[in-house]
């Protein structure tokens, strides 16, 4: 079975590169989807509505989303793997950018719009720097050289990164990535790990503390002079 | 070196074929676009700047020299023979235009420094509201930001394939802008509701439905009403310009150019 991960801010466009996907490859592979968010989501009805494939969510609610994406990703592939799929997409939430929801094996894709500012590549770290195609959306509301500007904004922060410029609502150039999930390989579940490194530790923000001021948490905190804190505190 | 580009039929709305075996396009050969809005033009020219493989909406191929371009051709906007002006006024980098203009040159791999400033220079033959290095292009007006880009595409691009679309309603200086362009030896596409531009291109694409309906030279008697329309769009033109001014047009001016 591959895998494909996609990543990227909300309303990116993330969604619509799936249904691509979907549409596109499901003459020849069996697909399956899993959605990952935190509050709603609605893919998942989509998807099993529009292409009949096996669609699955998962609500990370007070749990982080990669967090969540890492405790059920294992079971979500046994899942995958029974409705004997060829192809498994994880589309994350892509909200908070400390970490990146890519694994070891399969394809991590970064989903970015034209419009999301030109500083964007550079602010959502792990979720560019770690994957393995960028694709660039609505590219019909800029002109060329905005596109091309932010594209080598893209390549400076990850120079080895396959730039796909689309306009996914069309589905428009995006034939050279539909070859690559064909080419890519198939996962051996037994051995994924994140590919990039998760935050240290839980912390009692994480885990629903609202009191503001580091005097009332433990786990890693910060104060808002000097570093990170000497060491990990435990509270007074 | 590009000779010449050619365009494999696609597929208009209706999912029916379009009736041409194939459409080339010369170095050197000017061409317009034309046809009611929502019958394909500018999905026409997008397919063209995408090099499109079958996979666009309509379906086209597009080759260069008679043959698939190599995905570096494709994707590298270093290597990219095309530079489109769209009809998008808006730039949405939060940069000024000297820095948007740099790391477009970088994306180019253009090692010349001095072309920042030419571009400048170029972009504020098209408009009369002077454009700064140092303003922030998202607070360019529509004319300004057009201006930028068709000069960024001829100095920056630099391609030997220019697609315009509908230049004729930014409030720049238009004349200006075909007068650099033609001649050439670059192939230059408008997409265009402006008779002046549709009759000054040698051959004129018009569109229907989605697809490309037919193609048209250009005869001696539409040569002769082109120069007449010249004149007749320099008249209104300088009234025009007046009127920007806010001026009150006198009689004088009005039998000038009206006469």
């Amino acid at each position: 079975m591959k895998l494909v991960v996609i990543a990227g801010p909300p309303s990116a466009g993330k969604t619509a590169l799936v249904k691509q996907i979907t549409r596109n490859l499901i003459q020849e592979i069996k697909i399956a989807f899993l959605k990952i968010d935190v509050v709603k989501a609605f893919e998942d009805i989509e998807l099993s509505k529009e292409f009949g494939i096996p669609t699955r969510k998962v609500y990370s609610g007070d749990l982080c989303p990669d967090h969540a994406s890492v405790m059920v990703l294992g079971d979500a592939i046994t899942w995958a793997d029974k409705n004997a799929s060829d192809l498994f997409i994880v589309e994350s939430a892509g909200l908070c950018l400390r970490c990146s929801p890519y694994l070891n094996q399969g394809l991590g894709i970064i989903v970015l719009s034209s419009i999301s500012g030109i500083h964007a590549p550079e602010k959502m770290g792990a979720m560019v720097s770690l994957a393995d195609i960028a694709v660039v959306t609505k590219i019909d509301l800029v002109s060329q050289a905005e596109r091309e500007v932010l594209i080598q904004k893209v390549r400076e922060v990850h120079p080895q990164v396959l730039l796909v410029e689309t306009n996914a609502l069309q589905g428009t150039s995006l034939q050279r990535l539909y070859e690559i999930i064909r080419k890519s390989k198939d996962i051996d579940p037994e051995s994924l790990v994140l590919k990039g490194s998760p935050p240290l530790g839980t912390c009692t923000i994480c885990v629903g503390k609202k009191e503001i001021g580091w005097k009332h948490h433990f786990g890693v905190i910060k104060k808002l002079d000097g570093p990170i804190a000497e060491s990990l505190y435990r509270g007074e | 070196m590009i000779r010449e580009i050619t365009i494999l039929p696609g597929f208009d709305k209706d999912g029916s074929r379009e009736g041409f075996n194939e459409l080339n396009l010369k170095a050197g050969e000017t061409v317009s676009i034309v046809g009611p809005t929502g019958s394909g033009k500018t999905a026409l020219i997008s397919d063209i700047e995408l090099l499109a493989q079958g996979d666009t909406a309509t379906k086209r191929k597009v080759l260069i020299n008679g043959t698939v371009p190599d995905e570096q051709t494709r994707y590298n906007p270093a290597l990219k023979p095309i530079a489109m002006i769209t009809q998008n006024t808006k730039c949405f980098a939060d940069l000024t235009v000297v820095e948007f203009l740099e790391i477009h040159a970088r994306a180019r791999k253009i090692e010349n420094d001095s072309i920042i400033e030419e571009t400048i220079v170029l972009a504020n033959n098209f408009t009369g509201e002077k454009i700064y290095a140092g303003n922030r292009v998202t607070t360019l007006s529509g004319g300004q930001t057009r201006s930028l880009l068709i000069a960024d595409a001829i100095l920056i691009g630099a391609a030997p394939i220019i697609l315009l679309d509908e230049i004729e309603n930014a409030g720049i200086f238009k004349q200006e802008v075909i007068e650099l362009i033609v001649d050439s030896g670059k192939v230059i596409v408008f997409v265009t509701h402006d008779p002046v531009i549709a009759l000054h291109t040698d051959r004129r694409i018009i569109m229907e439905n989605g697809a490309i309906k037919g193609i048209l030279g250009r005869d001696e008697s539409e040569i002769h009403v082109a120069q007449n329309l010249i004149i007749l769009d320099q008249r209104i033109g300088a009234i025009r310009e007046e009127l920007r001014a806010g001026k009150v047009i006198s009689n004088e001016l009005a039998l000038l150019n009206l006469a």
